[in-house]
């Protein structure tokens, strides 16, 4: 028995050295981690099918590339997301595009920061995640900019100036994007007549009959989008109709199974992605998605379709090789990565060394179930 | 702050955990153990609604009523399949092993919902291989690890009373006072009139000396464990309506407080779980609404716990127990 397994592998192992030699192009194992399954899945399953698609694009496009993507769930949460780093790190990933939500991606990066690890992130767009580590870099916008770019939007469009704000302080996240918005309000002329938190999505009776009373006409959500649907829904049970504004994290709130979308209506949000937009880059990737997913894409999906080709563009000036380890791309990779302009489907981008992207924020309006560009 | 609509809140709230409540009771009442996957039933229990609800052939306007029963009655078969698998062979087997069960049986329940909503292509499956489409609407699949709502198959919205423009008494609030209040009836006139009911109070006060009078015990235990479920069916559909999100962990908090309501109330009694219920309920919404910190709204509903037992150790309507030395 012991025999014939030694056999069965070596058989494997010639089989696999020849399968490589065949191949001529350059392998890049580019790992994605993120959530898909719990209560953040609508974003992990959104990046691991962007990125999904652009490997596939990549690989099949006639360039020299082939593009191995693994992916791993790690369900919202940073221990499971470690886990699955290391498991990823095990299997030849030479750099990750993940992940997806903030806080395991701050648990994350603090490793892949010692072990040297480059690691472009599509949507975790809390400064802790970049700050004080080279290694990592976004997609997204930061949390500042969308505090600040929410506050400039509501005030410079005519939207109504008697605000309440609701938001996830147990959350890095959440709290970030709070903060910018609260520090550019007041010169704006914005009037935050409530602020109330949450740490757990039990239940926001409590939070909304607070805004409701305040008398506010606008409520701010600086939140993910599963909370945000609960206090809409709360809302409409106590008849309170204010204009909901709320940031990337809302997105996904139109494919919640079994809640009422009617209720969104009108919702605002910030996002650099529109799935409307007649570019044919765009155009193409919309298609690929409805097709392969039944579904129009969201902005995770955008980023993490953006991030794999970023990350393609600066392994290519990088020179990354067939199987070199994560550690000795690393550097080669940072800097590769402030040189290269990406045109990408979620705008222009460049990077520093911040690892911040700059690109255009639009707000966009859901309007019939769909969003539909708010500066149109 | 109208305080109005926090009362309303509460009691919302304190009906659904009162509900749940009342399955600790019962079971623990009859039984005398604690079923600690109480919660995770009420978890199955919404999760079937929604998948009931959304299949095909539900899709009309008795269609959410259907899909309440179809709950309920899974509900209780899995209650009784519960019981049957797990906790009969440990009747004499000491509290501390069927604790030890019930727990094991509440993540049992939760990571097999996770597994089984996680199958991404069950929907593509049955229409692709067997040719029959479940779900009602090819864009919203029933199965798929996303979360899930139930909001939009539960609108109570005809029946809100608008006092004012900042108080509305929401439709669903009545009808969630309005059910638990029918259920506690119900129960109270089965256990106090029927011939079942009889039995269960039997075996509540002595299991062997009801069974030396003829009582088939196990039936009468297996009949508590289907009512507590269907029950727990009914609480998961109204807690999730409230609105809360609908995962496979869903019944855990709920599953606590109403333990915690339960035992204020003094476990193994009817009415005191309907008042811990409706007391727990009050507290927490005060409690989030004019606590300075809403963060510390659970400390204060816990800590409620605690002081009821200092000066109550058998809970507010619990039955003293006289050890004979």
């Amino acid at each position: 028995m012991k025999k014939f397994i030694a056999l069965v592998l070596a058989l494997a192992m010639i089989a696999c050295m020849t399968v490589s030699a065949l191949a001529e192009d350059v392998v890049l194992t580019i790992a994605h981690i993120g959530p898909e399954t719990g209560p953040a899945a609508v974003y992990g399953l959104a990046t691991s099918r962007g990125a999904k698609i652009a490997a596939d694009e990549i690989t099949a496009a006639d360039n020299g590339i082939t593009v191995v993507l693994l992916d791993e769930d790690d369900a919202h949460d940073a221990e499971k997301s470690v886990n699955a780093y290391n498991t990823v790190l095990d299997n030849g990933a030479q750099m990750i595009i993940g992940t997806t939500t903030t806080t395991p991606c701050i648990a994350v990066a603090t490793l892949a920061y010692d072990e040297r690890v480059f690691m472009l992130t599509p949507s975790a767009s809390s400064t802790d995640v970049t700050s004080g580590r080279d290694n990592v870099y976004q997609v997204c916008f930061t949390d500042p900019a969308q505090g600040a770019a929410s506050a400039q939007y509501i005030a410079q469009n005519g939207l109504p100036t008697k605000i309440a704000v609701i938001y996830n302080n147990a959350d890095a996240y959440s709290t970030g994007i709070y903060e910018t918005f609260m520090a550019e309000a007041p010169a704006l002329g914005l009037e935050v007549v409530s602020i109330t938190t949450f740490t757990d999505n039990s239940n926001f009776t409590s939070q909304v009959s607070a805004a409701q009373s305040a008398g506010a006409e606008l409520v701010f959500l600086p939140i993910y989008y599963t909370p945000a649907s609960l206090i809409l829904q709360t809302a409409a049970n106590a008849g309170y109709k204010p204009v909901f504004f709320g940031v990337d994290g809302m997105d996904g709130i139109l494919s919640i199974d079994g809640f009422d979308t009617s209720l969104a209506e009108g919702v605002m949000l910030l996002t650099p992605f529109s799935a409307d937009a007649e570019d044919e880059k765009t155009v193409n990737f919309v298609k690929s998605y409805k097709d392969l997913y039944g579904e129009v894409p969201n902005q995770f999906a955008a980023d993490a379709y953006d991030g794999v080709y970023a990350l393609v563009e600066a392994a290519k000036v990088a020179g990354v090789q067939t199987g070199d380890k994560a550690e000795d791309v690393c550097d080669a990779m940072i800097a590769a990565m402030q040189q290269i302009t990406y045109e990408g489907v979620t705008g222009t981008m460049t990077w520093d060394a911040t690892g911040a992207v700059s690109k255009t924020p639009t707000a966009v309006v859901i309007e019939n179930g769909v969003y539909v560009g708010f500066d149109k | 702050m109208d305080i109005m609509s926090v009362i309303i809140n509460g009691l919302s709230i304190g009906s659904i955990y009162a509900i749940i409540a009342l399955g600790y009771t019962m079971v623990y009442g009859i039984a005398k153990m604690l079923n600690f996957a109480h919660g995770d039933v009420i978890m199955v229990g919404a999760y079937t609604f929604f998948a009931a609800a959304h299949a095909r052939n539900l899709n009309g306007p008795g269609g959410p009523f259907a899909a309440v029963l179809i709950a309920i009655v899974l509900c209780a078969l899995l209650g009784m399949a519960i019981e049957f698998l797990a906790y009969r062979s440990l009747r004499q087997a000491p509290s501390l092993a069927v604790l030890i069960t019930a727990i094991g049986v509440s993540y049992l329940l939760q990571n097999v919902m996770q597994t089984v909503m996680s199958l991404d292509g069950v929907d593509r499956f049955f229409k692709n291989v067997l040719g029959v489409v479940i779900s009602e609407n090819n864009d919203k699949p029933i199965f798929g690890a996303d979360t899930k709502m139930i909001t939009d198959l539960v609108n109570m919205q005809a029946l809100d009373i608008h006092l004012s423009d900042t108080l509305t008494i929401p439709g669903l609030a009545i009808v969630t006072i309005a059910v638990n209040m029918l259920i506690v009836v119900l129960l109270s006139l089965f256990v106090n009139y029927t011939k079942m009911g009889k039995a269960m109070r039997s075996v509540s006060e002595d299991r062997s000396a009801a069974q030396l009078m003829g009582i088939n015990v196990n039936r009468t235990i297996t009949v508590t464990f289907a009512i507590g479920s269907g029950l727990a069916a009914i609480a998961g559909i109204l807690y999730c309506a409230f609105p809360h999100e609908l995962v496979p962990t869903t019944g855990s908090i709920p599953g606590i407080k109403a333990f915690i309501a339960a035992v204020i109330g003094g476990i193994g009694s009817i009415p005191g779980a309907l008042i811990g219920g409706l007391l727990l309920g009050l507290v927490e919404q005060l409690s989030r609404s004019f606590l300075p910190v809403t963060e510390l709204t659970d400390a204060v509903v816990y800590s409620v716990l605690i002081i009821v037992l200092l000066f109550r150790p058998t809970g507010l309507l619990g039955k003293k127990i006289h050890e004979k030395v």
